[in-house]
């Protein structure tokens, strides 16, 4: 099986986060970046199937040579090989048709992509890709279960979830539940020397417009401290919440 | 020219997402001087429409199909969006409305926004404002493209009332040759979920154990609320992890936020900073969820919640 993971190179959550060039760019002066948490939970995944039944898991961004680095930690978590495809993230459809171009040279069985990213949050690599491919996307994808060329997924839903079934080639979206957090890969030292000699190969994109541009940033007004209510008095909370805030 | 809504309904009931999404289309519609039509399945009665502006229902009729199918639901929205010459789609922020959204954005042709949260600043081109960077930053987004889809944060526009009387239409439900099938759903019914939630009521560690969960249930109740959690809760397995908010959990965009014995890490804040009013139950004065929060009591959750709870439940009354 040939299973493709798609990356996005994120700024650390805890990153402070600040605009540049007239609040039209985003400034990655002192921005760690990483795997999106997302997109991790699906790479586990990938390799859970490597390890299991022998499938081949290849790893792809689209951006500059800076994601390089962490391309080079998901080979070092088990990734068989990596692309980038050398090109600016302008927007989710872009990147869509990035993705699709290669998925229709190289056929993959699975591609699993993160439910979101945290940066753009716009969670809608995955959908667009599979409506481009013409296959089936399930999101928030927390189960998955292969039997030949069928699937059994589940999907997180408000308030439960749900179950699915489909037929290779499908696009999901990979989020926490697919695999936990303690199931996460971290390189060993192996890892990181076998990742070095893993081939990363960088592709020219194919031409095509961004559905959508980003014109300009701004960072929410910031909020007034917190109103400490006594421990004794929750009539004031109540008060306030009724008469100040006017959410009750 | 036109704005299409997509207004989800359950068990044969529109959702307030559904209103909340036609009241910003009757004001997309009214300052663009164009019609609205709304796009419903397995709707009963849609007359509650006719008090949010809305022109024109198509109701579509699943059959024996009870669940929601995105690429069934995709192919049978794209002939009406077509017909009616939608310009302007909108979509809830729902975990279905989510899933929709990019999908019907292809099938459209349309350019896609996601988590937008006010009107449209321009008409030509299309302009909105989104939020990204999970919730720490927003962006004004610009459509390269003739139609757009748009997913509406919940909450963020609120419901507006326009008295209308809609033509109603049977849509037709056209059944892709997707291979993608629904063939079961396990969810909870008789509880307010996160996404159609006023009000959450989330907990912590603080609140010690599982045994304790009756304090945030029994609020909850009494405010009519949804029950949430913070991560370390849902990976001990206190609580399901659809009821886990924050980065890697569930977004929370409620108008009151109550966090009980929940610290407040950056990546719990990150998934409930788009929530209104948030209002913090801590022990810990140094619990970073004093620098997010509206208003606070440092205290006892053991002791402020009940107290909380039997005046709130003699307000009620």
């Amino acid at each position: 099986m040939n299973i493709l993971v798609c990356i996005s190179n994120v700024p650390d959550t805890t990153s402070k986060i600040n605009f540049k060039d007239e609040n039209k760019s985003f400034d990655t002066n002192g921005v760690q970046f990483i795997i999106n948490p997302n997109d991790e939970f699906g790479l586990t995944r990938a390799v859970w199937l490597q390890q299991k039944s022998g499938a081949k898991v290849t790893v792809v961004t689209v951006g500059d040579s800076s994601c390089e680095p962490i391309l080079r930690k998901c080979l070092a978590i088990g990734a068989d090989q990596a692309i980038r495809i050398d090109a600016v993230p302008s927007d989710g459809f872009y990147v869509a048709n990035q993705l699709a171009a290669l998925c229709k040279k190289e056929n993959y069985d699975l591609i699993i992509t993160g439910r979101e990213s945290i940066d753009y949050n716009g969670s809608m690599v995955g959908g667009m890709l599979a409506s481009l491919l013409s296959c089936p996307y399930v999101a928030n994808c927390i189960q998955l279960d292969i039997e030949g060329t069928t699937v059994t997924l589940q999907r997180e839903i408000d308030g439960g979830k749900e179950t699915l079934s489909a037929s290779l080639p499908l696009v999901l979206g990979a989020q926490k539940g697919l695999v936990e957090e303690s199931d996460l890969i971290i390189p060993n030292m192996r890892g990181i020397m076998q990742a070095r000699q893993k081939p990363l190969s960088v592709e020219a994109p194919m031409e095509i417009e961004a559905a959508t541009t980003v014109k300009h940033f701004e960072k929410p007004q910031s909020k007034g401290p917190v109103k400490l209510v006594d421990a004794d008095d929750v009539d004031t909370l109540i008060e306030l919440l009724q008469n100040e805030a006017k959410v009750l | 020219m036109s704005v299409v809504v997509y207004v989800e309904s359950q068990n044969g009931v529109i959702k307030k997402a559904g209103l909340e999404v036609a009241s910003y289309g009757r004001a997309i519609a009214n300052a663009t001087n164009t019609s609205l039509i709304a796009v419903t399945f397995n709707t009963n009665d849609s007359s509650v429409l006719n008090s949010h502006g809305v022109d024109k229902v198509y109701n579509i009729n699943t059959a024996e199909d009870s669940f929601f199918n995105v690429d069934r639901y995709s192919a049978s929205l794209v002939p009406i969006i077509e017909k009616e010459e939608a310009s302007i789609v909108v979509v809830s922020a729902t975990a279905d409305g989510r899933y929709l959204g990019p999908i019907l954005a292809v099938g459209a042709q349309a350019a896609y926004f996601s988590n937008v949260v006010a009107l449209p600043s321009s008409y030509a081109p299309l302009t909105v404002k989104r939020s990204c960077f999970t919730n720490k930053a927003f962006n004004e987004s610009v459509s390269n493209q003739s139609k757009a889809v748009i997913c509406l944060s919940s909450n963020a526009f609120g419901l507006k009332e326009q008295t209308s009387n809609a033509e109603n239409l049977e849509g037709e439900y056209l059944v892709s040759n997707s291979t993608l099938k629904v063939t079961a759903v396990d969810k909870v019914t008789d509880k307010v979920t996160i996404a159609d939630a006023d009000i959450v009521v989330s907990g912590g560690r603080g609140l010690k154990g599982p045994e304790n969960w009756h304090l945030i249930e029994d609020l909850a109740a009494v405010l009519g609320a949804a029950t949430a959690c913070s991560k370390p809760i849902s990976d001990m397995g206190w609580r399901p992890h659809n009821e886990h908010v924050g980065q890697t959990g569930k977004p929370v965009a409620s108008n009151l936020y109550i966090a009980i014995g929940v610290s407040g890490a950056i990546q719990h804040l990150a998934g409930i900073n788009s929530s209104k009013i948030k209002v913090v139950i801590n022990n810990d004065p140094e619990a970073p969820f004093f620098k997010a929060a509206d208003y606070g009591i440092v205290g006892d959750a053991f002791e402020v919640v009940p107290k909380l709870i039997q005046k709130l439940r003699a307000i009620k009354q």
